[in-house]
């Protein structure tokens, strides 16, 4: 299991969810470190292979607690935001995304095993058609502006 | 991802690249119809409009169903290549952030085991 759960993709699970699982080499409270100093978070969360950064990156890691992300991204800015509902250093870790009218809540769940941490990071939708918007509307920021403007296009007929 | 959506943007712009079947993805936008209302409309033969739709139906923008004798044609699953193109959008932020909290964790390890060691991040 340990080895196919290196491998996983992440995959939409049902309509409403999402999951990302991996081995991370460490101890669980070290990947707890990188999930909650904003400091290390700022680090990997915007990947450098992504045309995306992260310009702002505050992290108040405490049940009721606020963050609060802003990607930069060819020159205009996109701010996340949202609250920790339950912080159990170091396995569990779970917020809402508030930007959203129909956000989804993540959880984050570390497992440790001989030095090594399975991380889980699932994504629950409030219903299927909130995750169907967040990929319609979320294809056309990844995806080339030709596409955009395509959706775009296909949109205008639909209206 | 990017083989994926750039074949999907040739066959959707090939699609697209006639003003008759641009019509006719307007004409579907209003309602649905059946391919001898789209030929009527267009005044065009059944079997011009059946390669039109055949060219809207490969690029996933029309999708047709028979039912008896008739043919409706209606607006294509876009949202089925929408979600296989950001899946592998998904699948691919997931996996780069992983390997950089890989090399992160990593890092934070070996910097404990060297309290002294001139690992300042």
């Amino acid at each position: 299991m340990a080895a196919t759960a290196n491998s996983a993709e992440p995959e939409r699970i049902s309509d409403c969810e999402l999951l990302a699982t991996r081995t991370i080499i460490g101890p669980a409270r070290l990947v707890w470190e990188a999930w909650t100093k904003a400091e290390l978070f700022g680090r990997w969360w915007a990947p450098k292979s992504f045309p995306i950064s992260l310009v702002a990156c505050e992290l108040d890691v405490r049940v009721g607690g606020g963050y609060r992300l802003v990607f930069g991204h060819e020159g205009s800015t996109a701010e996340f935001f949202g609250r920790y509902l339950e912080v159990t250093p170091p396995a569990r870790l779970v917020w809402t995304n508030d930007e959203g009218e129909s956000g989804q809540v993540t959880t984050v769940t570390l497992t440790e095993s001989d030095g090594q941490t399975l991380v889980t990071v699932h994504d629950r939708y409030p219903s299927k058609q909130a995750l169907d918007d967040e990929i319609a509307s979320g294809s056309t920021g990844a995806m080339p502006e030709q596409l955009a403007q395509l959706d775009e296009f296909i949109a205008s007929l639909e209206a | 991802m990017v083989q994926y959506s750039s074949s999907g943007l040739d066959a959707s712009f090939a699609a697209l690249s006639d003003a008759t079947r641009r019509g006719v993805l307007v004409r579907l936008g209003r309602a649905d119809a059946s391919i001898t209302d789209l030929a009527q409309t267009f005044h065009m033969t059944l079997t011009g409009m059946r390669k039109h739709v055949s060219v809207l139906e490969q690029a996933q923008l029309v999708t047709t169903e028979k039912v008896g004798r008739v043919r409706t044609c209606r607006l294509g699953p876009r949202r089925l290549a929408d979600e296989t193109a950001w899946l592998d959008w998904y699948r691919e932020l997931w996996n780069a952030r992983f390997d950089e909290l890989d090399r992160i964790v990593q890092a934070l390890g070996v910097k404990e085991e060297q309290p002294y060691g001139r690992n300042s991040e």
